[in-house]
């Protein structure tokens, strides 16, 4: 019997680690600055670049593909070695993939603050940045497929299943959603418009977060609790049915986003009625998982890893029946644009997300550095800090997301709003948002105790680069007999294995994106509505770059109580133009889609001078910068050909009238601003996010008969 | 142009039909593969993570206070 020897590369899985534990500490303390920035709304204020709007995105992009993304790559580098009994195929290519990846996140970490964003959550980077995202997935993913080719046992373990799913499907998403025409090197308009787009992306945004932050770490799930309680996974079989039928079933989740939007009925019904399916998968999984630890769980006691695991699985078992729960349509017209959905989504960050990421770090680090963990204790500090921390952020904001939306909902017995003031609503959140930022920076020192937990272990040990492993290849030949059943056959063929799962996921995705994207009778055209001015066009551009739509949805429900306060709620025609979309999911301010004629423009110039000196109350920080700063005039006819090119009807040659037709507009707007005694030059910042704000929803009021055909 | 495509989908009515046959046809292919499994391939399997048993690999982060260290 021969004996094969190899070695598991070990450097790159330290790389990895250092790599999640220094941007989790980045993306969480960017995550309490914004968290503070809405007690204090002035706090490290006036600065753009600083500015809430321009961080939020960054705390979201570094938790998410920075700490989440480097928690991925470390655990699929570290578990698909040892179960395919081999080293990863290219020291090459995971080099490349570490520091493609690293590099990603710093230029991320640049522009974002600076403004360059597409806007659509999760997917903001500019263009060049997707396109290296491209790369650096597929150079990951052909290292890990021909690792698993080059594999010494026959069987595919379930994780590895996992991880194949998360290749394939993450890059179909990101490269469907970022499809854009460029402006110039950091600007693009998307080339779906309105209703489209919204579908795109939170076909996008729900399985990013279904097969970035779900199935990896279920593959983790599946690797490191059976390795942590040397126990094997509870039944295989349910693993094989939780697999098909989660990655089956979650592809047609998305629209459960824009429920009483003004996306087509059809595709929010189907988006319902397979949130509410998910619900057996996900728990089918969670249960797997847990009852893995039966006649282990006197060793979850002692045992930090174990500690981890179990939270997480079971904060993934919390998240995942919230999901469903959300998803109906009664529910989700009172939780959704409130703050009820950060509280969903920071039990399954904080929890699943980062809790599985501490229990691979604290299981992993001792192992490749050959030595017992620094201090237990101060890992079962880290746990506690992780777990009350967590609990602190998430119940304040759940009651308070609650008790804003039913705010917003009361009428009085007259039959008029009862807090028909937005900023009535905002005071009684102000405790709830301290209490979250104390909670979060629990849940910061916790990860600080790791990271120095986790250092002093490196040091104390000393890291095996290259573990030496063996396989008993002619057994592994041997093996390779056909015969047996068809999933069999399936879990040793990875090509095969690959293709069917494409097709899985591809159903799902096609029934819902093929309609949306090519039936014109789903957007109901209206007359009324024209494409925006050039100095509108500039001034949505702005409020793109400054992250408006982090706080403000443009979007209208059919209720009352949002008619009342906002006006006639919003028509999918209405946003043909919209490149991209900014209906936002989130109402930290109030909507702004009828905000157009509703002040005068001196107004929106105070408001924006001083949010408090209008609304008092207010937490919008102040926008000095919008004085300053100077529009990019030469930028103006390219937007113009692009938008074009996307088939916005702009009269032809209008690309070379579009810098007059600005300014004419713009100084308008600025002598109307001198007669009421504000100053602002005609190319500022101001003047333009004025304009833009004036036009939204008022095309609509021109001509009332909308013509659906 | 693009959009004209499928502009007219005649006999849409079939859609939920094909929809549940479609589901119905997934998971009945998977229960069975499913059942057909073998118990012996399955305790393999699922003893896949278990296998390695370098000396280093036994680490444990035990408390030094519990030191009944249980490695079965």
């Amino acid at each position: 019997m021969a004996t094969e020897t190899f070695y598991y590369d070990n450097k790159i899985v330290r790389n990895f680690a250092q790599a999640t534990l220094i941007w989790g500490i980045v993306g969480m303390l960017v995550g309490i600055i914004i968290a503070f920035k809405l007690v204090f709304p002035e706090f490290l204020g006036g600065i753009a670049e600083l500015s809430y709007g321009r961080l939020r995105p960054l705390h979201t992009n570094a938790v998410i593909f920075a700490f989440a993304g480097n928690a991925i790559f470390l655990g699929i580098y570290y578990s698909l070695q040892r179960l395919c009994k081999a080293r990863m195929w290219s020291d090459t290519l995971s080099k490349m993939n570490f520091w493609g990846w690293q590099a990603i996140i710093v230029s991320a970490a640049v522009t974002l603050p600076l403004g360059y964003t597409q806007s659509k959550e999760y997917a903001e980077l500019e263009w060049p940045i997707a396109i290296a995202i491209a790369i650096v997935w597929v150079i990951f993913g052909i290292n890990m497929m021909m690792t698993i080719y080059k594999r010494r046992v026959k069987h595919m373990y379930v994780a590895i299943w996992f991880f194949i799913a998360t290749f394939v499907t993450v890059a179909i998403l990101h490269i469907v959603n970022n499809l854009v025409l460029p402006v110039s090197f950091l600007k693009s308009y998307s080339i779906y418009a309105g209703v489209q787009d919204a579908l795109v992306q939170w076909w996008y945004g729900h399985n990013a977060v279904a097969f970035f932050l779900t199935t990896p770490f279920l593959g983790f799930m599946y690797y490191f609790i059976p390795k942590a309680a040397n126990r094997p996974i509870y039944s295989y079989r349910l693993s094989i049915v939780h697999f098909w039928a989660l990655i089956f079933i979650y592809i047609w989740a998305g629209p459960h986003h824009l429920l009483y939007t003004a996306l087509p009925g059809w595709a929010q019904s189907l988006g319902v009625v397979f949130s509410v399916m998910l619900i057996a998968p996900s728990w089918g999984g969670m249960i797997n998982g847990l009852f893995t630890l039966r006649g282990a769980w006197d060793r979850v006691r002692k045992d930090p890893v174990l500690k981890f695991l179990v939270v997480g699985v079971t904060a993934y078992g919390m998240a995942t029946f919230e999901g469903p729960m959300m998803s109906f349509k009664n529910v989700n017209a009172i939780v959704h644009y409130t703050d009820y959905i950060i509280s969903h989504v920071h039990t399954a960050a904080l929890l699943w997300n980062g809790g599985l990421t501490f229990a691979m770090l604290y299981f992993i680090i001792p192992r490749i550095f050959n030595t017992p963990l620094y201090s237990v204790k101060l890992a079962n500090f880290h746990f506690w800090m992780a777990t009350l921390g967590t609990v602190i952020y998430v119940i304040p904001i759940y009651w308070g997301g609650v008790v804003q939306s039913l705010m917003w909902k009361e009428f009085n017995d007259a039959g008029t709003l009862m807090y028909p003031n937005f900023m009535e609503t905002v005071s009684h959140l102000i405790p709830m948002y301290f209490a979250r930022a104390i909670g979060g920076t629990m849940f910061f020192v916790g990860i600080l105790a790791g990271m120095y937990n986790l250092q002093k272990t490196m040091r104390s040990g000393s890291l095996i680069s290259d573990e030496k492993a063996e396989a008993n290849a002619a057994e592994f030949r041997a093996d390779r007999r056909k015969g047996g059943s068809f999933h069999r056959w399936l879990e040793a063929s990875p090509t095969q294995f690959t293709v069917l799962t494409v097709v899985a996921i591809m159903i799902g995705g096609v029934v819902e994106y093929i309609p949306t994207a090519l039936v014109k009778s789903n957007v109901p055209t209206i007359e009324s509505v024209k494409p925006y001015s050039p100095l509108e066009l500039v001034g949505r551009d702005i409020y793109i770059a400054e992250g408006c739509v982090g706080c403000h949805s443009q979007m209208i429900r059919p209720f009352r109580s949002e008619t009342e306060r906002y006006g006639e709620y919003s028509k999918a025609g209405e946003f043909v133009y919209d490149r991209p979309f900014l209906w936002g999911s989130k109402r930290t301010g109030p909507d702004l889609h009828r905000i157009g004629g509703k002040y005068p423009d001196s107004w929106h110039y105070m408001h924006f001078m001083d949010s408090r000196s209008t609304s008092p109350g207010s937490i919008m920080p102040s926008y000095p910068w919008f004085l300053d700063r100077k529009i990019n005039l030469d930028e103006v006819p390219a937007k113009i050909r692009v938008l074009q090119r996307l088939g916005v009807p702009y009269r032809d040659g209008y690309d070379q009238e579009a810098v007059a037709d600005l300014r004419a507009q713009a100084e308008e707007i600025a002598g109307g601003l001198q007669a009421a005694g504000f100053e602002a030059d005609w190319d500022s910042h101001m003047i333009a996010v004025i304009a833009y704000l004036q036009r939204l929803g008022v095309d609509i009021k021109a001509s009332p008969q909308a013509t659906s055909e | 142009m693009r959009r004209n495509v499928i502009e007219s989908i005649q006999g849409i009515e079939i859609f939920p039909l094909i929809s549940l046959v479609i589901f119905f046809v997934f998971f009945a292919i998977l229960i069975i593969w499913v059942i057909r499994l073998k118990r012996k391939d399955l305790d393999e399997y699922s003893k896949m993570p278990l296998e390695e048993d370098e000396p280093h690999n036994q680490i444990s982060n035990i408390d030094k206070k519990n030191k009944e260290v249980d490695h079965e």
